[in-house]
């Protein structure tokens, strides 16, 4: 009979709770429909110009003409080379800090700089490769300059994943190899870099998938928008996906938009296969340990 | 020691007293220090990369900076390099990019922290489990699709209800750009919240609080260091975001407040130029320098800021 007395406004209080609840899911629902619309939007548009034609055609003036063969031939070389120049450097980064270094100001101050390293816009690592690698190496417009400007821009998140990986493979395990005589060298390249490795690919994947959707740094470098021809080796020009559908995009046309569409499409599909490639390394990963 | 006793072998083969020949482990010492200074090198790449930024840009925009006054380019309010009027104040291009980063956060800030508090508190596994993919994918989206989304359904829809607006909007580029940094958002703070211990949560519900209520009233501020953080980076992120707003907003420099103007922002300017025939070496080419330094140093602060929140306010449980 007292009851009243300690459930004060009970039923507003719940209400209120209510409503929280579903203006959150609201937000999630507005997260799931912004990329229902985004992928609909972007499927309707372009799905009816998708063909072998399509993906073997070289860019053209006129829309029906148009392919992205040498857009998806850049883009591939594009990630090869920053893969190349990135994953043994952040790899070797991450294994320097997590075994190697001292716990001292140099090593905090190369801590914090990756940190700063992976919030820096991505047009900035533009105007850097701009002025190094383009001007002062003299390496022009082309697909090596590329590469290094986008491995200098995926470093910071290859060094975080690979150092979150290499700090979960257990101590137990570098002390035994110790145990039985084996030099810090040979403890990490035979014990611990095999475990750390699927989550070490995982990060690499993943970083190398936000390589290849880059496009302000690219164009930052000079990359020319209609190139007609795949690099045949890393010091020719090159024109990669995503700059493809700027350019095609930025056209007034309806039908460059829906060519870009139908770019964006394939661009979408490499990225999801790599990501679904990630998520598998990830979860092996996971049921091993 | 007997010669027949397993074991024995190996230590009879040793003559007594004399220690063990390591010299083969000494040998190998001299390897291990290349190896050990080779990765030192690939660390110190990183700090190379900030060195030849900060270099880059501060060399580069001197030449600009011994003829523009540093207080005529940080107040001017006009921005127009390339025509034969030339005027070089910045404030232009940074009002376009405040706009943006403005209406980019009315929609992420109040959206990304629902979603977090809805994945932390409320969230089942199985939903978690759908959501987190969701949200994985919307950021795994490059920018330059978000750009398409936004002129060719954004734009077309706020023209639909605002018949004046040009093509060229900064509306359709804040939306698209606040949509692109929801995923950031939700999962900083969704972590921050996690890392709130449950013991706090039991210790609310004891006292009688409602979901709702434990979870705006006790997680929410003892997370808020890391949501704060998220927030900063977040603004951050939709500062130097590029390609989306380059396609979407415009290349008009103006001072304005008008989300339905065409406006530009440091970074549109910055590809602007970059596509354009601008000779290198002249002044008009070393704009972008000076524009990236400052866009370098705004970002680089707010990293900062964002590191500092988190080191300074947040709440350690035992």
């Amino acid at each position: 009979m007292n009851g009243d007395r300690f459930r004060p406004n009970d039923k507003r209080r719940r209400r209120a709770g209510a409503i929280f609840k579903a203006v959150c899911l609201t937000s999630i629902a507005f997260s799931i429909l912004m990329l229902a619309l985004l992928l609909l939007d972007v499927v309707v548009d372009g799905w009816s110009w998708l063909s072998i034609d399509f993906l073997t055609r070289y860019p053209s003036r006129i829309p029906e003409r148009a392919g992205i063969k040498s857009a998806i031939l850049g883009s591939l070389w594009m990630m090869g080379l920053t893969a190349l120049f990135a994953f043994p450097t952040g790899v070797g980064a991450a294994i320097y800090l997590e075994e190697y270094a001292p716990k001292n100001w140099l090593t905090r101050i190369l801590q914090t700089n990756i940190a700063n390293l992976a919030g820096v816009p991505s047009i900035v690592y533009g105007i850097l490769g701009l002025a190094i690698f383009v001007r002062y190496f003299g390496l022009g417009r082309s697909v090596i300059a590329g590469a290094l400007t986008l491995a200098l821009l995926i470093l910071p998140v290859i060094i975080i994943a690979s150092q979150e990986a290499v700090k979960a493979v257990p101590t137990s395990l570098r002390e035994a190899s110790y145990g039985v005589g084996a030099t810090k060298w040979q403890t990490i390249r035979y014990h611990v870099f095999p475990v750390a490795l699927p989550g070490i690919l995982t990060g690499t994947i993943l970083s190398l998938s936000r390589a290849i959707g880059e496009t302000a740094p690219l164009i930052m470098i000079g990359a020319l928008t209609f190139i007609a021809f795949p690099p045949t080796s890393p010091m020719d020009p090159f024109t990669v996906l995503p700059i493809q559908i700027f350019n095609w995009t930025a056209k007034p046309q309806a039908e460059f938009h829906e060519l870009a569409a139908a770019a964006i499409i394939v661009l979408l599909v490499v990225l999801l296969a790599m990501n679904a490639t990630a998520i598998f390394l990830r979860s092996r990963y996971q049921k091993r340990i | 020691m007997n010669g027949s006793s397993p074991g024995g072998a190996a230590s009879a083969a040793l003559p007594p007293g004399e220690p063990l020949d390591l010299s083969h482990r000494a040998g190998r010492r001299w390897g291990e220090r290349v190896i050990a200074a080779a990765l030192f090198l690939c660390g110190l790449v990183s700090v190379l990369t900030t060195v030849g930024i900060v270099v880059v840009l501060v060399t580069e925009s001197a030449g600009f900076f011994r003829e523009i006054p540093l207080l005529e380019f940080l107040t001017g309010t006009r921005w127009s390099p390339l025509f034969a009027d030339q005027h070089f104040g910045i404030l232009p291009l940074l009002n376009g990019t405040m706009l943006i980063a403005l209406g980019a956060m009315l929609i992420a800030l109040p959206v990304g922290l629902t979603s977090a508090i809805y994945l932390s508190e409320y969230a089942s596994l199985r939903v978690r489990g759908v959501i987190k993919p969701v949200l994985e994918v919307l950021a795994g989206i490059p920018t330059v699709v978000y750009g398409y989304f936004a002129l060719t359904f954004v734009t077309p829809i706020i023209r639909a209800i605002f018949p004046q607006t040009g093509i060229f909007n900064a509306a359709s580029g804040a939306i698209v750009v606040g949509i692109m940094i929801i995923p950031m958002v939700a999962s900083l703070s969704e972590d921050a919240l996690n890392a709130v211990p449950q013991s706090l949560r039991e210790a609310a519900y004891g006292l009688g609080g409602t979901k709702f209520e434990v979870s705006t009233k006790v997680v929410v501020p003892a997370a808020l260091s890391g949501i704060v953080a998220s927030f900063i980076l977040a603004i951050s992120r939709a500062i130097g975001e590029t390609m989306a707003v380059t396609l979407a907003a415009g290349a008009t420099p103006k001072m304005t407040l008008n989300f339905l103007e065409s406006v530009q922002t440091m970074t549109a300017y910055i590809v602007q130029i970059s596509l354009g025939e601008t000779p290198h070496g002249t002044l008009e080419y070393s704009t972008i320098f000076a524009v990236g330094l400052v866009l370098f140093l705004i970002t680089l602060g707010m990293n900062l800021l964002s590191q500092r929140i988190t080191r300074k306010f947040r709440e350690v449980y035992e």
